[in-house]
């Protein structure tokens, strides 16, 4: 079953028509990666889809259920959007950790405060996930303290913390030097490995063959091409998507 | 009359000058996020009204508003004008720093990157959880400098209050100087008020400390 379906998802900016008629699904356990030259969207669908930015049209579903759609010609919110939050977690480019919280408490204060889960309970898990991705000696440093893959890293762990059904990367490792961008790239493989659902805008072209189910190509609001990496990567059939890797391949 | 008299004298004013700073902080610290909060309304006639409450406050002097709040409703209604001459002191002050103070916490909010506002949202935080738990603790370091300034401009700004005659140190001191044709008074509140602002710079730098135990 799908646990995302986006259909016919349209967004202008003013003039700008910046998604033209996008549709997507995504099933469970599934790694799809977008890619794209900048402009072409991707990061605008990934912030629709987290309700960052409102559809002008179409049908946002999670799990079955319309977060978004379309009644009498005009594109109608769910009235209890925040019960679809809890489906999906976010890391953006930039991290976006809350400084004055030490790493455990951005963790732990979103299940607590807003899921109003216990603790203790929450605690633990918090833990045992800063264990599992080599962080637990950080767990009450406070992001600045951090370096740049490290505090990606923790943003990460905080999204898994909302226990999230599918996790969007918004270029997560754009802002960060390349040296630090390995250690976040493989925990992404390390979450694909464990049937992670994830959908992964990225200009990281090895990475996104290596660690997707699906690639799909952008370009001026539209889907170009998709399909699996190899063939995506290997057959390239539009023209499009042919100029775009070999500008990317020149350097 | 000696210098210890002269002490001894402005010092009982100093308990009215103390008044006025702590009774205006604590009305003007939160009257003033009512105000920044309703200047960033979305709701274009409230923001106005905010807009024009801080306009018309930091376009005026102060002296004029003390004398505004304190004769004015004798004047315009011909309410009596109040013994405790404290009331129309304090709300006059108050609200002329609630302007100022707005501004202060508008800067430090607009200051926040959108980025935090966002994570809180797809983390799923209220709107008022958003500004309680993530936006303000950031806001309150960023703007506490500026607030310190104010808070020293306050100090000295009490000695205002002898337009309306309210016998504050600063007041008391006049009236030594005048009957006495003497310069110390003078000299003593110029002390006062530096030990008070002293005293207030050490304070407000320790909670500065204590609000910098993580990086931005």
């Amino acid at each position: 079953m799908s646990i995302l379906k986006m259909t016919n998802i349209q967004k202008s900016f003013g003039d700008n028509h910046v998604l033209k008629d996008i549709s997507l699904h995504v099933d469970k356990g599934e790694v799809v990666s977008i890619i794209g030259p900048s402009g072409s969207g991707k990061s605008t669908l990934l912030r629709c889809a987290t309700f960052l930015e409102t559809i002008d049209s179409g049908t946002i579903t999670y799990d079955g259920k319309n977060a978004a759609e379309m009644r009498n010609g005009r594109c109608v919110y769910a009235k209890k959007l925040n019960d679809f939050r809890h489906i999906f977690g976010l890391v953006f480019q930039n991290f976006n950790l809350f400084p004055h919280y030490t790493v455990l408490k951005n963790m732990m204060d979103a299940p607590v405060s807003v899921m109003k889960r216990d603790k203790n309970e929450v605690r633990e898990e918090c833990l045992a996930l800063l264990r599992k991705m080599g962080l637990e000696d950080k767990a009450d440093s406070y992001p600045g303290l951090l370096s740049g893959g490290q505090q990606q890293r923790v943003s990460i762990v905080r999204a898994l913390a909302m226990n999230p059904e599918i996790l969007f990367f918004d270029e997560p490792t754009s802002a960060l030097d390349p040296e630090l961008t390995g250690e976040v790239l493989k925990v992404i493989k390390q979450l694909a490995e464990e049937k992670m659902t994830m959908v992964i805008v990225t200009h990281e072209m090895a990475f996104a063959r290596a660690v997707s189910d699906r690639v799909i190509f952008m370009d001026g609001g539209l889907i170009v091409e998709q399909g699996d990496p190899e063939e995506v990567f290997g057959n390239t059939q539009s023209e499009r998507m042919k100029q775009f890797l070999q500008n990317y391949n020149k350097v | 009359m000696t210098l210890m008299t002269i002490i001894t004298k402005m010092a009982v004013g100093l308990e009215k000058t103390c008044a006025i700073f702590f009774l205006t902080l604590l009305f003007a610290i939160p009257l003033g996020m009512i105000v920044a909060l309703l200047r960033g309304s979305k709701i274009k006639i409230v923001s106005w009204i905010a807009k024009a409450y801080i306009s018309v406050l930091r376009g005026t002097p102060l002296m004029l508003q003390l004398i505004a709040v304190t004769y004015g409703p004798y004047y315009l209604f011909g309410i009596s004008i109040s013994r405790n001459k404290l009331i129309p002191v304090v709300i006059a002050f108050a609200i002329n720093y609630a302007a100022y103070f707005a501004e202060i916490y508008r800067s430090g909010i607009e200051s926040m990157p959108v980025g935090q506002y966002e994570a809180a949202q797809v983390l799923g935080y209220s709107r008022i959880q958003t500004f309680f738990k993530i936006i303000l603790p950031q806001v309150i370091r960023r703007i506490l400098p500026s607030v310190t300034n104010e808070i020293v401009t306050l100090v000295k700004d009490t000695s205002m209050a002898f337009t309306v005659s309210y016998q504050e140190m600063f007041t008391i001191g006049k009236q030594i100087a005048n009957s006495q044709t003497s310069f110390v008074p003078f000299i003593v509140a110029g002390v006062f008020y530096y030990v008070f602002n002293a005293i207030v710079g050490f304070v407000m730098g320790r909670v500065e400390k204590r609000m910098n135990y993580y990086k931005m």
